[in-house]
């Protein structure tokens, strides 16, 4: 009989992760490695789904029909991807119920970027460009993360994303060149977003707390800091494009790096939203919680009924076969 | 009760988009205007359903709505003039798709009457040669499987806790006086409402039953409940939702969005 060694078995997943194959449910995995990853997707999929309240707060009055639509399909799309995040989370042996009564108790965290308030229509827009685009640079090389349930969703996930990035970028445009005064409020969306999407990619490199554990398992790819500079490179020439200014008077690109200096983030908002004195983090976390208690009712009824009728069900396949 | 005029004039049809001489203009408003109230309401929802799956449903539901609102409207006229800068006394969808959503007992009963009565009416006009039977065609689809969806949590709720059946109860039964609305007959829909309206009560009995629910038994056609909202005469809450509908678009005169 061969007795196959913990030793043996960690051999093999390192292995598998410096092949670059993909972890799968069933496969042995280290026990940080699991609860790092859960960490990870259970924090992506409350964003998601408390990434629908700063949107969804336009979709009454969104100013056309067509723009109605739009904006509607991309919250639903966000629901959608709150669901897969959350069964790929499960692979790993951690429900759903369980996940959001942590975000509900706020032992597990969402992207702080949804602690802004959406003042104006235009700030839909700039959720578009900026924050979708900012996730999208954070996400595409998740398409390459060593856990294959995660890998794969957040291929589909990207897919989306960058549409709604297009559309938003498309909604900043139009407004851009309206009248005077829709061009004005593009330009205070984007002065107001710009500096909380560059903190989305998390604090600096020399202060990330789980980053060089997640880059050695193949979770994470790039640093936060490498992410940051990509995104930047990226938005200068958009924003260009749109007839608008990012807010950073030190903005400028850099022959010697190839690459766009910037300001200093100010890491000290950072933080203090992060601890919960964001604008919104109350507001947020109380809908989530209001929706959760209001809809107890529905969900209890689902299980009874469910509950009795795979009773009954059971039943009648017992008498069939008596 | 005085009836407003139900013909062209009661739409601003200054865009440029030509209506179709073919299509009845009081028509394409009534269905117009029940899927866009319908599609607005539901989509208050969104950040605030009971599940996850239910954000997702609900959403979808809304986005048919409006996708046939778009179509039906275009018909008449500019979409978003016709939208967002008629007023209240204008608008001509049923009572019932502008009742506020209430609990989701409620938000579901409302979807239960009126889908299985957009079901019905829409397989008719597909199965004719009218002005809207393309539309119905397509729409069918879409109607059926929100029918569908309402009528599994009907029974779900009816039939699954003590209080779900209550509130499930409760919701059909302060929802009932705005059902008689749907049958009153409509100048362009060549359809028999008295035979539409036989069929939703045989469909709504049934699937009541099934969900353990009595059948409500008031009435369904009061003085504002039979017909109101097809002239013009809606209830109170319309006039705010329509406030918070209109007010961006509104604030821009002229603006492109």
């Amino acid at each position: 009989m061969t007795v196959v060694t913990a030793d043996a078995y960690e051999a093999a997943f390192d292995a598998a992760v410096a092949a670059d194959e993909r972890i799968e449910p069933r496969d042995w995995m280290p026990e940080a490695y699991r609860a790092s990853l859960v960490r990870q997707m259970a924090q992506h999929a409350h964003s998601e789904i408390i990434g629908m309240q700063p949107e969804a707060n336009w979709i009454t009055r969104a100013p056309s029909l067509r723009r109605k639509a739009i904006l509607m399909a991309k919250v639903q799309d966000e629901a959608g991807h709150g669901l897969y995040l959350y069964s790929a989370a499960e692979t790993l042996g951690t429900g759903r119920d369980e996940l959001l009564d942590k975000l509900h108790t706020g032992r597990q965290k969402y992207s702080s970027i949804f602690n802004y308030p959406t003042l104006t229509w235009a700030d839909v827009g700039a959720i578009g460009w900026l924050v979708d685009g900012a996730a999208i640079t954070n996400q595409v090389p998740l398409c390459r993360c060593s856990y294959g349930p995660y890998a794969r969703a957040m291929v589909r996930i990207c897919k989306e994303e960058s549409f709604h990035q297009r559309q938003g970028y498309e909604l900043l445009l139009t407004l851009s060149r309206g009248t005077p005064e829709q061009h004005a409020m593009a330009q205070d969306a984007v002065d107001r977003w710009w500096w909380p999407s560059l903190m989305m990619f998390g604090p600096p490199d020399d202060a990330s707390a789980h980053s060089a554990q997640s880059m050695a398992w193949k979770i994470k790819r790039h640093s936060n800091d490498e992410l940051r500079q990509r995104f930047v490179d990226i938005c200068v020439p958009q924003a260009q494009s749109l007839g608008l200014t990012l807010p950073d008077p030190d903005l400028r690109w850099n022959e010697e790096r190839g690459h766009h200096d910037f300001g200093a983030i100010d890491w000290a908002e950072f933080q203090d939203v992060l601890k919960g004195n964001g604008p919104c983090n109350e507001q947020r976390i109380n809908q989530r919680r209001r929706a959760h208690e209001e809809g107890a009712w529905v969900r209890d009824a689902a299980a009874a009924y469910a509950d009795k009728h795979q009773a009954a069900l059971h039943t009648e396949s017992v008498e069939a076969t008596a | 009760m005085t009836a407003t005029p139900t013909t062209h004039a009661t739409a601003p049809t200054t865009s440029a988009t030509a209506a179709d001489p073919a299509v009845n203009a009081t028509a394409a408003l009534a269905l117009g205007d029940d899927a866009l109230v319908l599609s607005h309401r539901l989509g208050e929802w969104a950040g605030h359903a009971p599940v996850l799956e239910e954000e997702v449903a609900l959403a979808n539901i809304a986005l048919d709505l409006l996708g046939q609102a778009r179509v039906l409207l275009s018909l008449v006229g500019d979409e978003d003039e016709l939208a967002f800068l008629r007023e209240e006394r204008s608008f001509r969808n049923l009572q019932l798709v502008e009742q506020p959503n209430g609990d989701f007992a409620c938000t579901i009963a409302r979807q239960f009457y009126f889908s299985v009565h957009q079901h019905l009416l829409y397989r008719q006009l597909a199965a004719g040669d009218g002005p809207f039977a393309g539309l119905a065609g397509k729409a069918v689809k879409e109607v059926a499987y929100h029918q569908d969806h309402a009528e599994h949590w009907i029974v779900r709720l009816g039939d699954g806790t003590a209080e779900s059946h209550e509130r499930m109860q409760r919701a059909c039964d302060a929802l009932w006086r705005f059902t008689g609305e749907m049958f009153q007959p409509v100048d362009g829909l060549e359809v028999d409402p008295m035979a539409l309206e036989a069929l939703w009560l045989e469909r709504v009995t049934e699937v009541l039953e099934r969900a353990t629910l009595t059948v409500p038994s008031g009435a369904r056609t009061g003085a504002w409940a039979a017909g109101a909202g097809r002239q013009g005469l809606h209830t109170e809450s319309f006039g705010r939702m329509l406030a918070e509908m209109q007010h961006l678009h509104r604030s821009h005169p002229g603006a492109s969005w």
